[in-house]
């Protein structure tokens, strides 16, 4: 199933946040958005998910998602946004109340989500007991849960330490793996950017214009070696050039807001 | 060399002295049995000042007094005839009034239509004092038990619609957005995020309400009520039986204290997550 951005644009009363952008995630690739402060990124994603209607242009699916996903889009956030009244395990078997799984259908999936996750042993914790890298590992695993064909990831990291960050980006490096499953990875954080994606989409300051696509030439496996972290760097290094004088812009600009 | 001192420095500069301990923000914390220990402290207080004739027991009777009396209202089977009306009041009233700014609490708090009518009329009625609407409810409803229950309901409806609205738009955003990510319906998102979201402010709305259902239970008792606590502690005060009296305010007072009790144990039971 491919997922496409048939020129969106949005505005927010009269500010203009995107602008006619376009791009098509395959499937089972990962394609990370990158680009200054307010240039939209968010925004993006949530139009791309089904959260926000665009001013024009629209979000578009292409193919079948795979017969066993109960929510072919799903949302990895930010702030995790877990329910702080549920425990881990209810937590990761909201999604499927509403569906036609039976209860043991669902401890099924719920068991296997918190198992790639490394959360069997946590599943009748509560979310404040957790640390952030732990929730976050929640949110992921209730993403999983409902076999997604891809996962809209928002910043899922920059809530972290550098320490959980890392650890977390191993996991994701492990779930992508097998190409089975898709992603969006919205970033500020180009070294993220470049570990994982396959393609970046780097955008403009603000109304987020496509500025340019940067395929990286490598496999994700490829990237854990040490010989390949000069080619990264060097990745990274032509990403921010493209983004560095209209990021310096828009940090003023927030500042002056 | 920096850690030297500059020449010209006296001994008293180059003295170790502690930095001072400024303050770790306002915690106030409270002792367990600071406040049972400073109860026992007043009412000893006003024993011996009623015992020792320092004041007048027709003006304040010790506690001993009240204590006889509240004994002698059991025992007569009068305070079970008093507090019986009253709780009935109290129960109806509030069942009704907490159902009714339940429903409309949340209709406010997820509809748009009901938002804009509701705040209006809730914004213009929520003010009145609504023992003031006593004799209009019992020209509608005739003397007997249902205007006064009506009043206390109304008293509570208010109160109850506001914290539960209030409640509603307090549930973080981002976890609706979430349930709507995975297609949660609309009912499930309501039962399963907004109720146990809104849930801190609506029984924090129930403290405040059983404080006005107490209030205007007693103050329509004294306006027309045969029994009844308020119009026990109404009779009492006109036949200066101020013993009586204050064994009425004393039986209102452990009434709100076993309310507020119930509260804490909903709180602990249903708010545990906190």
């Amino acid at each position: 199933m491919d997922l496409i951005a048939n020129h969106i644009t949005h505005r927010f009363g009269e500010l203009a946040v995107l602008d006619d952008v376009s791009f098509t995630v395959g499937a089972g690739e990962v394609v990370a958005i990158v680009g200054p402060s307010g240039c939209g990124k968010s925004t993006l994603l949530s139009i791309l998910g089904g959260l926000l209607l665009p001013t024009s242009g629209a979000p578009e699916l292409r193919g079948s998602p795979p017969a066993d996903s109960l929510n072919p889009l799903t949302f990895v956030f930010q702030d995790f946004a877990l329910l702080p009244w549920a425990n881990v395990e209810e937590n990761v078997e909201f999604p499927l109340l509403h569906t036609q799984l039976s209860a043991v259908q669902r401890r099924a999936l719920v068991d296997d989500a918190l198992r790639r996750t490394g959360l069997t042993d946590f599943r009748k914790t509560y979310p404040k007991q957790l640390s952030g890298g732990m929730r976050q590992r929640v949110g992921i695993s209730r993403a999983l849960a409902v076999r997604p064909a891809i996962l809209l990831m928002d910043e899922p990291l920059s809530a972290l330490d550098s320490q959980t960050r890392e650890l977390l980006m191993e996991d994701f490096v492990r779930l992508l793996a097998d190409g089975g499953m898709g992603a969006v990875y919205v970033t500020h954080n180009l070294e993220e950017a470049a570990r994982l994606a396959d393609r970046i989409v780097v955008l403009s300051r603000r109304p987020g214009r496509i500025r340019e696509v940067v395929s990286v030439p490598m496999t994700r496996t490829e990237r854990g070696d040490i010989a390949a972290r000069e080619k990264l760097l060097a990745l990274q290094n032509q990403i921010w050039s493209l983004i560095r004088n209209e990021a310096i812009d828009a940090e003023r600009e927030v500042q002056h807001a | 060399m920096l850690d030297r001192a500059p020449a010209g420095t006296s001994a008293k500069d180059e003295a170790v002295r502690r930095v001072r301990f400024r303050g770790a923000g306002f915690v106030p914390g409270s002792s367990r049995f600071g406040g049972w220990i400073a109860l026992a402290l007043v009412i000893a207080i006003w024993q011996a000042a009623g015992s020792t004739g320092l004041v007048n027991p027709l003006f304040l009777p010790p506690p001993s007094a009240i204590a006889r009396a509240i004994y002698q209202l059991a025992i007569s089977g009068a305070l079970w005839q008093h507090l019986s009306a009253s709780l009935l009041r109290i129960g109806v009233g509030w069942l009704l009034g907490t159902a009714a700014g339940v429903a409309v609490g949340f209709a406010i708090g997820l509809s748009r239509l009901a938002r804009s009518v509701g705040i209006t009329f809730i914004s213009a009625l929520f003010p009145i004092p609504k023992i003031a609407l006593l004799p209009l409810l019992i020209l509608w409803l005739g003397i007997g038990e249902e205007p006064k229950i009506a009043t206390i309901a109304l008293g509570v409806f208010f109160s109850t619609a506001i914290s539960v609205y209030s409640g509603v738009d307090a549930v973080p955003r981002n976890l609706i957005r979430m349930a709507q990510s995975f297609n949660v319906p609309f009912a499930t998102i309501v039962r399963k995020v907004v109720w146990p979201g809104a849930l801190p402010a609506i029984l924090a709305g129930f403290r405040i309400t059983s404080s006005v259902a107490l209030l205007l239970v007693v103050s329509a008792e004294m306006i027309g009520a045969q029994y009844g606590i308020g119009a026990f502690v109404l009779q009492a005060g006109n036949l200066m039986q101020t013993d009586q009296l204050l064994a009425g305010v004393v039986i209102l007072s452990v009434f709100g204290l076993i309310v507020g009790k119930v509260i804490n144990w909903l709180e602990i039971r249903l708010l545990h997550w906190r």
